[in-house]
């Protein structure tokens, strides 16, 4: 059994958290305000997870640029794999906050939408 | 063949060329940076001198005072910012008084007018901020204080105006005579001519030396400054020196023609003619002696720091004139300060040396007024909304600190010797010199360079040369 | 000249949200003024999750989060002009003013200052410039960073020197890469953001350094943003040197004794493109100083009431113009309250009696750097009223009392506290009664950190 020490990234507050660990199973977690700090810390503590935040080109637009989010979390280990896609697409303007711009990124079986907006281009 | 190749676009080269516009021929300067004023006179206490420092009888003397005559009228005709505030050297000791007393005739045998001393009470009635110490000072009415960017920039907008060609990248490497004239290699190619004008600041006693067996020595002489922000630029109204006394040469406190306050500079012999970097030691040499003279100084705004180089001839000393040994190359050497001030009288002197020495006949197109990057903030509401209702530009507000439209940039990028760079639009518009220094302004900066020139912007430049600002475009890898 | 009800400077998210509170309070003529080409601030470029947690109850991108406010002022057809660079705010007392007074049965000779209107001096491309009238004006023009200037960095000026803000604004909304080989000086979130954000963007980020014994950024930035990415942290280390001519060639580290001097011998050089200062920001306030708004030399921002007014009748203020903040939600919450407060002022004006109010000083103490709001009067106060500030220090396991009047009315344990983290205590209006004597017009509240 191992107590593994880590803060939560769930919220601004950033909780001090004390993990018990016995093998891939996780027994207790001490030091979470609410019960995010729990799920969290099983979680980075088995398969961690991160949403990816990056921009893609737009073509037309008013803005050269639009920022884009995985919708949920994927693996951590997936992320670079992510920004290598990213890196590739551009969108057409218009581009509206929640378009789906992949449907599955990086076989994470996550979508990549936008997370803001472009005008066409006047 | 030209007929002058002045090496340097300094203050002095760019004085020497507008002055030999005046005059028909074929005239160009040479310069290694991108742009003019990127060396000894881009960092320097813009002050004009009133000329009670150097001493009596020397060319640093009587080019002080006529440059300081002249400084006016010249900044009307080419429309550049200038204000006499006059200056005041403090003295914190009683038993200094005396040498107040010595500068005071210095000054006048060197011609300076309306001198006088001041007793403390006197003093703090023209300014208040005087330190505790101050017993005593010297008030020279005439002393004033210019824009050394606008100062040089304006006289090399006006040269090329009236037909002296610039050349800018171009780095002198070796000087060699050739029949009647001089032929100068450069990084860009060879250039021919018959006569030199070598104002090439630090470097000045490298190109003499390539021609004269009468060697110059040139110490580049750092200088640390703090500039201030607005909000302290009124701490002081005229410019504050410290008398030279137990600490060395003192630092001067001075507003600056846009309003910011200056403080410095320190004085160190370096080796390095490209040593502009602040050190530790000088900024905090600064900290420690600026309050000598004047109290409660807010350095708590501090918007930046920086450090230029005098040009140190060992015989401190302008050398100004044909080599001895080497006709048709005119030096225009050791100009350290008071060479800011001297600017508009060595430009003239050294003109009228080459009028006589080529017998050169007058330039009837010649053009003596140059107009300056407009002001808006200088209008009425009136005239400003026919402005931008005529150029919409200059409703756009770019720089947010200084509050310089896209209207002016534009301006400073397109007229003669225009901006290429950051620096160059900071140096002619203000954009990017104030609290925020450049944070907000210099990504739209670089789009209305990129848009007016047609550099792409992996190419746009904080300074010229690999001062690139960006290392990579939109998603590189895509494109 | 248009007059308006409620001039709000900046559609960043304070400015939008004072703008949705006012109009729920009632106000229909409200304009926001904002300089750059679309609204949401600063929101813009800060493309990373972690926004609207309190707010929406879901974590939200930058830009996602000024969205919502955006479409919440454009449902309700406010006014918000773009690409509009407001140049002065002025207070003066004209012809005019004084007939807008008369219509809303203002008695002049009591109540002055009630007359005055304020002018909003203003400037685009397409319609020149122009003064508008308002009864209300909300400051909420943001901050800006601290630009190297100010830190006294010794060194060479070279090309590859950015605050972290510039960098993110060239990486996230113009799409371009300022450098590949980057150090970071300060540990401000902006800073610990685009040291992830550049590591993904294919640059090598080798290491952020802060001259404090502790860090200045959330502890979820320092996880996410430079373990994630092994990027070491250097606490107590800074700048002494900066190379390169031309473009940034290498930055010289240096360790910092107890009272942030560099310590000898403790020189290390990382050859670099690049220096990213994320060491602090400044609340924006030219325009407040030229109206004559009061300024803590604390904050760098406006001394507001618990209304969040300013010494200025009628000027307010919310968001990081007032103070730094580290969230967002809180920013939209005080703003809301700015509105909130703004409209109230409006309908009750000339309807109040001003005078002989009690008056509540706050006062802070030992390791309280300072307060926001600085002073409550009693009347105006709601029910319960937040007050905001930081700590000058890192404590452990101590606590946040309160006293009004030598009485403790608050005492609250903290197990962690940190200047870069905003703490806040809620009083509450009832409690306070208790405490004061009416007859008594001025009483002293006391916030201090304390160890037991």
């Amino acid at each position: 059994m191992s107590i593994k020490k880590l803060i939560c990234i769930g919220c601004p507050l950033g909780c001090e958290m004390e993990a018990e660990q016995e093998g891939t199973e996780i027994i207790s977690v001490k030091g979470n305000t609410c019960p995010r700090g729990d799920a969290y810390a099983r979680k980075e503590l088995t398969s961690p997870t991160r949403i990816v935040t990056s921009t893609i080109r737009v073509e037309g637009g008013a803005r050269h640029m639009v920022p884009v989010k995985t919708r949920q979390d994927i693996p951590k280990g997936k992320i670079f794999d992510c920004m290598e896609e990213v890196r590739k697409l551009s969108v057409t303007a218009p581009v509206h906050v929640g378009d789906v711009i992949v449907k599955d990124i990086a076989g994470t079986g996550v979508a990549l939408v936008a997370t803001g907006n472009v005008n066409v281009s006047n | 063949m030209y007929d002058v190749v002045i090496i340097g676009a300094g203050v002095s080269g760019s004085a020497v060329a507008r002055e030999l516009s005046r005059y028909k021929g074929r005239f160009c300067v040479l310069e290694k940076e991108e742009d003019v004023c990127c060396g000894t006179s881009k960092a320097n206490s813009g002050i004009v001198h009133a000329g009670y420092d150097a001493r009596p009888g020397s060319l640093m003397a009587k080019l002080n005072v006529e440059g300081n005559r002249r400084m006016e009228a010249l900044s009307k005709e080419l429309d550049f910012p200038f204000r006499r505030t006059g200056s005041f050297v403090v003295c914190t000791d009683e038993g200094s008084r005396q040498k107040l007393q010595e500068l005071l005739e210095r000054g006048q045998k060197n011609g300076v007018e309306d001198l006088q001393i001041l007793s403390r009470e006197e003093a703090l009635f023209l300014e208040k901020n005087l330190a505790d110490e101050v017993v005593a000072v010297l008030y020279a009415p005439t002393a004033g204080i210019v824009c050394p960017f606008g100062l040089t920039i304006a006289l090399a907008e006006n040269a090329c105006e009236n037909g002296v060609e610039f050349q800018f990248d171009t780095e002198v490497s070796a000087i060699k005579k050739q029949g009647e004239g001089y032929v100068i290699e450069t990084s860009r190619g060879v250039f021919k001519t018959r006569y030199v004008v070598n104002a090439a600041g630090v470097y000045a006693d490298i190109f003499h030396n390539m021609v004269s067996a009468d060697k110059l020595h040139i110490t580049p002489r750092k200088g640390e400054y703090f500039l201030l922000d607005k909000g302290a630029g009124g701490h002081v109204s005229h410019t504050i020196f410290a008398l030279p006394g137990k600490y060395g040469k003192g630092i001067l406190v001075t507003p600056t023609t846009h309003g910011n306050l200056l403080v410095g500079p320190t004085a160190t012999d370096i080796l390095e003619r490209e040593g502009t970097n602040t050190t530790a030691d000088g900024l905090a040499a600064i900290r420690e002696k600026a309050g000598l003279s004047v109290k409660d100084l807010p350095l708590g705004k501090v918007i930046t720091s920086f450090a230029g180089l005098r040009a140190h001839e060992d015989g401190h000393e302008f050398i100004i004139g044909e080599a001895a040994d080497a006709p048709g190359f005119i030096d225009c050497a050791g100009i350290e300060s008071p060479g800011l001030t001297s600017a508009p009288a060595i430009g003239a002197m050294v003109a009228g040396i080459l009028k006589e020495k080529l017998n050169l006949s007058d330039n009837a197109s010649f053009v003596a007024e140059r107009k300056g990057i407009l002001n808006p903030a200088k209008l009425s509401a009136e005239e400003r909304n026919r402005l931008i209702e005529d150029n919409p530009a200059y409703g756009n507000i770019i720089c947010r600190c200084e509050m310089i439209s896209e209207g002016e940039i534009i301006d400073a990028v397109k007229r003669p010797l225009g901006a290429k760079s950051l620096d160059g639009v900071k140096r002619r518009t203000r954009a990017g010199m104030g609290r925020c220094q450049s944070g907000f302004c210099s990504p739209r900066t670089m789009e209305i360079l990129h848009r007016e020139l047609g550099i792409p912007m992996e190419e746009l430049t904080k300074s010229g040369g690999d001062s690139r600002m960006i290392t990579g475009g939109r998603k590189e890898a895509a494109q | 000249m248009k007059q308006y009800d409620v001039v709000i400077i900046g559609a960043g998210p304070a400015g939008l949200a004072a703008a949705v509170s006012a109009f729920d309070a009632g106000i229909r003529s409200i304009l926001i003024l904002e300089r750059d080409r679309e609204a949401g601030g600063i929101l813009n470029q800060c493309i990373h999750n972690g926004f609207g947690l309190h707010t929406f109850k879901e974590e939200l991108t930058g830009p996602e989060y000024a969205d919502r406010f955006v479409k919440q002022v454009e449902e309700r057809g406010i006014e918000c002009r773009l690409n509009t660079m407001v140049m002065d705010i002025g207070v003066e007392c004209g012809a005019e003013a004084e007939s807008v007074d008369a219509k809303h049965g203002v008695d002049a000779m009591e109540k002055p200052s009630c007359r005055s209107l304020k002018y909003v001096t203003a400037m685009s491309r397409t319609d020149g410039m122009y003064q508008v009238a308002a009864r209300t004006v909300i400051l909420a023009m943001g901050c800006r960073e601290r630009p190297r200037g100010a830190l006294n960095i010794p060194g060479y000026r070279p090309a590859g020197i950015y605050s972290a803000g510039t960098a993110q604004r060239l990486v996230n909304m113009e799409g371009y890469l300022p450098g590949k080989k980057v150090v970071i000086l300060g540990s401000g979130d902006i800073g610990l953001i685009m040291a992830r954000r550049m590591t993904l963007e294919g640059a090598k980020v080798q290491v952020v350094a802060e001259l404090m014994p502790y860090s200045g950024g959330l502890k979820r930035n320092i996880v996410q943003c430079l373990d994630d990415y092994g990027i070491p942290l250097k606490l107590s280390h800074t700048v002494v040197d900066i190379q390169g001519k031309e473009r940034v060639e290498g930055v010289t580290l240096a360790q910092v004794d107890e009272k942030r001097r560099p310590i000898a011998g403790t020189e290390e050089t990382y050859e670099c493109d690049t220096l990213l200062l994320s060491v602090g920001l400044l609340p924006e306030n030219e325009l407040s100083a030229g109206l004559g708004v009061e300024l803590s030399p604390v904050t760098s921002g406006p001394i507001v009431n618990e209304s969040l007014e300013t010494n200025i009748e009628g000027v307010f203020a919310c968001g990081n113009v007032l103070h730094v903040h580290d969230l967002v939600d809180f920013v939209s919450e005080e703003a809301g309250l700015a509105g909130k407060n703004a409209a109230a002022y409006i309908t009750r004006m000339g309807k109040e009696e001003a005078a002989g109010q009690v008056q509540i000083e706050i006062s802070p103490q030992s390791g309280v750097r300072y307060t926001v709001p600085s002073h409550i009067r009693l009347s105006q106060m709601q029910d319960t009223q937040t007050i905001r500030f930081r700590v000058g220090d890192v404590y452990k396991n101590c606590f946040i009392r309160a006293y009004l009047n030598d009485k403790q009315i608050i005492s609250k344990k903290r197990p962690v506290m940190a200047p870069g983290e905003m703490e806040q205590l809620v009083l509450k209006k009832e409690q306070l009664l208790t405490f004061v004597e009416p007859e008594e017009k001025s009483h002293c509240l006391v916030i201090r950190v304390e160890e037991k």
